[in-house]
């Protein structure tokens, strides 16, 4: 016995999957349209493509985001692991305390984690330490994110893990070192891997945090996106969506099948 | 393997004649033991130091700022006080803190009563073998770029948009979409109904089919074993979902932005504006976004002692 009737779900579902596909859908018609300010078809042209390819704006602040995301994630990656592990493994006074200062990232809206940290790097960080807002302030505000869901994602791939994996291998003689090194770490790689590649996406889609910590040299391609969308509609940024939605669904479909491939070896 | 290591250290001992090594005696040990705190200090500080810095000192430092009325860049602070939480009282700014809450609550209500049935088909109803690439294709656009995806609602809703070319080629008239509340109910629910299909889907994947069929067998009718053993039984998976949400529509920036236009202040939109935009009061915008950083609070709060109650129930 079925408590709701069979049928309409059914259908809801598939309205529901038409509306999560429609506008992007949309997005990929419109990229091949002739015309420029018409919703109708005018004609299939690959203009906009052509027009982006010599964008150099466009590649400019690709070439900056990727870079911020790269070295954001390549540090958060050691930083998150190790603060994962840590917390796995030790019990301290102020535990609690660290633990959920390690999940604000996670809640608090970013627009908050933006307007403190302009308000610390135009303050004290600009008195003290002589920062001044540039490239290194994004990628040391998308730190503090990445490493946050880095750790979460780790944390729960070690949840799974036998800890006594490790002091065995301690008690065959490895160094602490080697024992991180040669058997946790192996047992950790795709919890790692997986926590990178959902922090690459969240740092290449962020526009606040960059915004407020970008000062006036470099733009990130969501600032840039959305300083040209706020201006009226601009084919070549449907070109642009379609490269970036293709690019990050196949990733996000690796990453979902390789993450469930992985877990139904455990 | 521990008799293997002792045998060789007792042949070891044998051939450079001292007393056998116990494994406590190797240095790396003897150093752990005398200095227990040494290993968890390298592995949590450098990320403890990192949230601290950037993160809870900031915050602290958006309090102070939250406490100077009217602090602007470049000017020298003045006393303390609360000015700045007074404005907030002001009707102006407290319609644009009601207009968030509206915009949340709506945005959490239409999730729920979408992504409901549609995590209930997927989970308990859909064939076996296609659950998992069903729950795929709503959680994939979450990897897409939020600005794009909203973007592209902006195409469809414009005046001269898809929305509207459709109208017209049913000789309907036009409407105004674009700039207004039901785009940012479309453009929210948008962004966020992945999440509360997942966060559904992975409660009512656990739900106990027996119950159902217990509560059928004894004559409950569908909609009383829907009210009273599906429901109770997801409670909390709705609630996380819905606060989950909530907490990311009342954050949004993006979509009220994009799509809600100048008549639609919110929080989020005010506080940038506040620092970025021609305003440029820090010392409102500090207080504004304590005031987002509270609201999630309030929110994680209750559902921790609405989570405890739960499983104190139980």
């Amino acid at each position: 016995m079925i408590p709701i009737p069979r049928s309409w779900p059914a259908s809801l579902t598939l309205i529901l999957f038409l509306f999560m596909y429609f506008p992007i859908a949309v997005l990929g018609i419109y990229s091949f349209n002739t015309s420029r300010y018409s919703s109708m078809w005018e004609g299939f042209s690959l203009i906009w493509y052509q027009q982006l390819l010599s964008d150099q704006r466009i590649h400019a602040a690709l070439g900056t985001s990727l870079g911020v995301a790269a070295i954001a994630v390549a540090i958060s990656a050691v930083l998150g692991t190790l603060m994962a592990v840590g917390l796995a493994k030790y019990r301290f006074p102020g535990k609690g305390l660290y633990r959920g200062i390690s999940y604000l990232p996670l809640i608090v809206p970013d627009i908050a984690i933006a307007v403190a940290t302009l308000v610390f790097l135009s303050s004290i960080g600009r008195l003290y330490f002589g920062i001044q807002l540039s490239l290194w302030t994004i990628i040391a505000a998308h730190i503090v994110f990445c490493l946050a869901y880095i750790a979460v994602v780790v944390s729960s791939r070690l949840a799974g893990i036998d800890p006594h994996l490790e002091e065995a291998a301690l008690d065959l003689g490895a160094t602490p070192l080697q024992a991180f090194t040669k058997v946790l770490l192996p047992e950790l790689l795709p919890g790692v891997l997986a926590g990178c590649l959902l922090a690459f996406v969240l740092s290449m889609d962020d526009l606040l945090i960059s915004s407020f910590t970008a000062g006036n040299g470099a733009s990130t391609l969501p600032m840039e996106i959305y300083s040209r969308v706020r201006t009226g509609m601009k084919p070549d940024i449907n070109a642009l969506s379609v490269v970036l939605i293709l690019t990050s669904g196949i990733l996000a479909f690796v990453a979902e099948y390789w993450c469930n491939s992985f877990g139904s070896s455990d | 393997m521990d008799a293997v290591y002792r045998m060789q250290d007792f042949q070891d001992s044998v051939k450079c004649d001292r007393p056998p090594r116990l494994p406590q005696d190797r240095p790396v040990l003897r150093y752990r033991a005398r200095m227990p705190w040494l290993q968890p200090l390298l592995l949590l500080a450098p990320a403890g130091l990192w949230l601290v810095l950037l993160l809870v000192f900031p915050t602290l430092l958006l309090l102070e700022l939250s406490l100077i009325p009217d602090f602007r860049l470049g000017q020298v602070p003045g006393a303390y006080g609360v000015g700045n939480y007074l404005t907030l009282l002001d009707p102006l700014y407290l319609k644009v803190v009601g207009r968030s809450l509206f915009y949340a609550c709506g945005t959490t209500l239409l999730c729920l009563l979408l992504g409901f049935p549609v995590s209930y088909w997927i989970a308990l109803l859909a064939p076996r073998r296609w659950r998992s690439l069903l729950l795929l294709g709503f959680v994939l656009p979450l990897w897409t770029s939020s600005l794009l995806r909203a973007y592209a609602w902006i195409t469809i809703l414009r005046p001269s948009g898809v929305l509207n070319s459709f109208l017209g080629w049913l000789h309907l008239p036009g409407q105004t979409w674009l700039n207004s509340t039901p785009a940012i109910f479309i453009g929210m629910t948008y962004s966020f109904l992945p999440y509360m299909v997942l966060i559904l889907y992975a409660t009512l994947e656990k739900l106990d089919r027996r119950l159902l069929e217990a509560a059928a067998d004894l004559g409950a009718k569908p909609s009383q074993t829907f009210w009273q053993v599906t429901v109770p039984q997801t409670l909390p998976g709705i609630v996380a979902a819905g606060l989950l949400v909530f907490i990311s529509a009342l954050g949004d920036f993006v979509v009220p932005d994009l799509l809600g236009g100048s008549s639609s202040m919110t929080v989020p939109r005010l506080v940038y504006q506040q620092f970025l935009g021609a305003t440029r009061n820090w010392g409102l915008g500090s207080s504004l976004s304590l005031l987002l950083i509270g609201a999630v609070g309030v929110g994680i709060w209750l559902l921790l002692r609405f989570g405890d109650r739960q499983s104190d129930a139980l």
